[in-house]
């Protein structure tokens, strides 16, 4: 399966399973969605659960957080994770604070699924990483899958979970992974170990990291897209990495972080999302506060700049081979 | 390339920019006469399955029941029996009385903040009246008649304003921002108009599940200029939800009088035909004329003939909070020269038009709920007040983020009792060793 197919048949099971779950947003419906996440539910599970909704992003956000608290679990969808402001509010403010300031009388088990990340000159408004607005937030759980079989055990999760979860799927990998090098042709799940998607349910624990490569030389924290990137940039740079895919930002898995660095020494974060004050900069401190005397190198950022996301300029903009690799270079120049 | 018309030297008029102003400020002397009071009973009733478009002329006008001789006439008297009009009194009244209370309470430093609602009880006591028990109100911070209607027990409201180891909110919300879903109260947020597209979509869940309950929602005048005001005006009228959505227009929002929400242009009922919604001014000190109305709304939400928006027209009489000092930029006569009367005095009149109450028995109930809140009062103090100990665990300022504490949670908690230690040695808590 792609990705799409993936996320498809995660709804279409936990719709199957639980009777509570709705799905609600911009042409979800009748039309299967934009990337067609949604197609065939419409038609499947009738439009009292799974319906379009007017282009009103707080409305959409608000109204999943009211059809929560009567017991419902809303799975909205933000077309792109660019067009998530207008809801802020009802996430920051009502969705993550709901259990706290209630003391646990209403919840929000929603989950809010937002296409996110560049790589496709979708330019400023189709192409951005906005993670770093939501790990900041208290009571909010960030979940970005690397490859379809996390996608759909991770959003099975993510339906299930009884808190608020945000999941961001990377675009640009829904129909294959993508190695940085846009001048290649494109590929697609086809062959890769991340497409073998099992039938039926299954879940991918939230909260937990996948080490996607063991190594020795530097420990590589990254997510998303940028996987498959830094994937290919140590395999051709001929680097014994070990890559960590860490699925889930909030609740972050920093035992396997620790674990990994402590055997390293050298440690190297890559996001797509613009630097300062990226989720970056939350992973080197935690790297540089709890491995110290671990550490051989100062820990490293690929990041995107701290710029609008470009279109004409996309591959000088995103964190690809060159810029990964210079600061490997440099982790490992002793 | 066409001319600039507004280049220099041309003959157009210089725009202006209208910033609204309000009609008085401290010091003026107030007069209401330009503001219209319809006569009691004039209006017509629709149907409560009418198109909404039927309810225009409701929008503009205003339902009033009560008239001059303090009788209910017209076709909006909702009949209710003396009985139940005694409960409503008694139920403003007990608003009335606590926040009195409470206000005191504030400035003898038993807690932080308090808001009061006086003039605009008949609002939730009588709205409260025409809901089912189990009907889910969406209020704002001034909406404590409700969960007073419904029997909320005055212990528990002072706990929460105290924030005492009885605050059943673990003493981690501002007082006020009352929550209990036995009550059908949904959790106050500080942030505005956030629970009007909640409320929308409750009720549109209650849809969705085939459920007989609808939902009721609240805001000021004020917030109803937020963007969350237009996405539940929208999203009620798309699903024809079963939901009330109720603006209280108190004429003020802190000290920016109605006129920054709009209110010059048009009245805030009117805004719910443009959306296809009903909607229904209502004199908001007039307790007969707010159960007819909502009663009203009630019934055609329940009928699925879809949303109602009310807009109770009444008049903040006190500070917005204990925050607040509303004689720096308010006449102080406006509340006293208010057409509207109060809306204790005016169900209290027409109870003893009817030979059903007297001033005697007014007095004796207001003695009564005095001492009654007196005692809630004296009971929650046993639980302590704010900064006076007695809080809950610190442990518990860390639950409730998420379902389950993780590591990074559990670790900052550590920290916390260890701080606390060191600051308050002599602090005990369960589990301490």
């Amino acid at each position: 399966m792609n990705m799409i197919e993936a996320i498809n048949d995660a709804l279409d099971i936990m719709m199957e399973r639980d009777p509570d779950i709705v799905i609600l947003g911009e042409d979800v419906g009748y039309f299967g969605g934009v990337f067609r996440a949604t197609a065939g539910l419409q038609k499947k599970f009738g439009r009292n659960r799974v319906f379009d909704s007017p282009i009103n992003e707080c409305g959409i956000i608000g109204a999943a957080v009211g059809m929560a608290a009567y017991g419902l679990r809303p799975v909205p969808e933000i077309q792109f994770a660019d067009y998530i402001y207008p809801s802020l509010d009802q996430l920051i403010s009502e969705a993550a604070r709901m259990r706290y300031r209630s003391a646990g009388q209403f919840t929000a088990p929603i989950t809010v699924r937002s296409p996110f990340g560049g790589g496709i000159f979708g330019g400023q408004t189709h192409s951005q990483s906005p993670e770093a607005l939501f790990t900041h937030v208290a009571g909010i759980k960030t979940v970005i899958p690397a490859t379809p079989y996390d996608a759909k055990g991770l959003l099975i999760a993510a339906i299930e979970d009884n808190d608020p979860v945000i999941v961001f799927e990377p675009k640009r990998i829904y129909n294959g992974p993508f190695d940085g090098y846009y001048d290649k042709p494109s590929r697609t799940w086809k062959g890769h170990p991340g497409g073998l998607v099992p039938e039926g349910y299954y879940r991918t624990p939230l909260g937990k990291a996948r080490i996607v490569r063991e190594g020795s030389a530097l420990t590589v924290l990254a997510y998303g897209t940028m996987i498959h990137v830094a994937e290919a940039v140590l395999a051709e740079k001929g680097v014994d990495a070990e890559i960590i895919d860490l699925r889930t930002l909030v609740p972050l898995d920093i035992e396997t972080v620790e674990k990994s660095v402590e055997k390293t020494g050298k440690c190297l974060v890559i996001h797509e999302a613009t630097r300062t004050s990226g989720f970056g900069a939350e992973l080197v401190t935690l790297v540089q506060e709890r491995c110290f005397y671990h550490l051989e190198a100062p820990v490293e950022r690929v990041t995107g700049f701290d710029t609008p996301y470009p279109h004409s300029l996309e591959w000088a903009y995103f964190p690809g081979p060159v810029r990964i690799g210079e600061a490997v270079d440099r982790l490992l120049k002793d | 390339m066409a001319e600039n018309t507004a280049r220099k030297g041309g003959n157009l008029p210089p725009l202006e920019l209208y910033v609204p102003e309000p009609r008085y400020r401290p010091g003026d002397l107030v007069d209401y006469s330009h503001l219209p009071v319809p006569p009691a009973g004039q209006l017509s009733r629709p149907d409560e399955n009418c198109p909404a478009s039927d309810t225009w002329p409701m929008t503009t006008d205003m339902i009033r029941v009560l008239d001059e001789e303090d009788q209910a006439v017209g076709p909006w008297n909702p009949g209710l029996d003396p009985e139940t009009l005694r409960r409503m009194l008694r139920n403003m009244a007990l608003t009335r009385a606590f926040d009195d209370r409470m206000y005191r309470g504030q400035r003898q430093g038993k807690t932080s903040f308090y808001m009061k609602c006086t003039g605009e009880e008949a609002i939730s006591v009588a709205h409260a009246q025409a809901l089912a028990q189990d009907d889910m109100v969406f209020p704002t911070y001034r909406q404590q008649g409700v969960l007073i209607s419904r029997g909320y027990p005055l212990v528990e409201m002072v706990n929460q304003i105290y924030s005492n180891r009885g605050d059943a909110l673990k003493g981690r919300q501002l007082p006020i921002m009352y929550s209990s879903r036995d009550y059908g109260f949904f959790t106050i947020s500080g942030n505005l108009a956030t629970q009007f597209p909640q409320a929308v979509g409750w009720a549109m869940a209650s849809a969705i599940k085939g459920d007989t309950r609808i939902a009721s929602a609240f805001v000021g005048e004020g917030s109803s200029a937020e963007g969350d005001f237009h996405a539940a005006m929208t999203f009620a009228a798309v699903y024809n939800a079963p939901v009330v959505l109720n603006v209280v227009n108190n004429q003020w929002a802190i000290s920016s009088f109605s006129g920054f929400a709009g209110a010059e242009r048009t009245t805030f009922a009117a805004r719910a035909v443009g959306y296809g919604i009903a909607g229904l001014r209502v004199d908001g000190n007039d307790a007969l004329a707010v159960y007819a109305a909502s009663q009203w709304a009630v019934d055609r939400a329940r009928a699925n003939q879809g949303p109602t928006l009310i807009e109770h027209f009444t008049y903040r009489a006190e500070g917005h909070s204990t925050s607040d000092d509303p004689s720096a930029y308010r006449s102080a006569q406006e509340r006293e020269e208010w057409p509207l009367g109060d809306p204790i005095m005016r169900l209290k009149k027409h109870l003893i038009a009817l030979g059903e109450w007297s001033e005697e028995q007014q007095d004796a109930m207001d003695r009564e709920l005095v001492e009654h809140v007196k005692a809630a009062t004296k009971e929650a103090e046993k639980n302590g007040v704010l900064g006076h100990g007695l809080h809950h665990p610190f442990h518990t300022m860390f639950e409730d983020v998420f379902e389950e504490l993780p590591w990074h949670l559990e670790e900052q908690a550590a920290q916390a009792i260890r701080e606390r230690q060191i600051k308050w040695p002599e602090w005990k808590e369960e589990g301490d060793v």
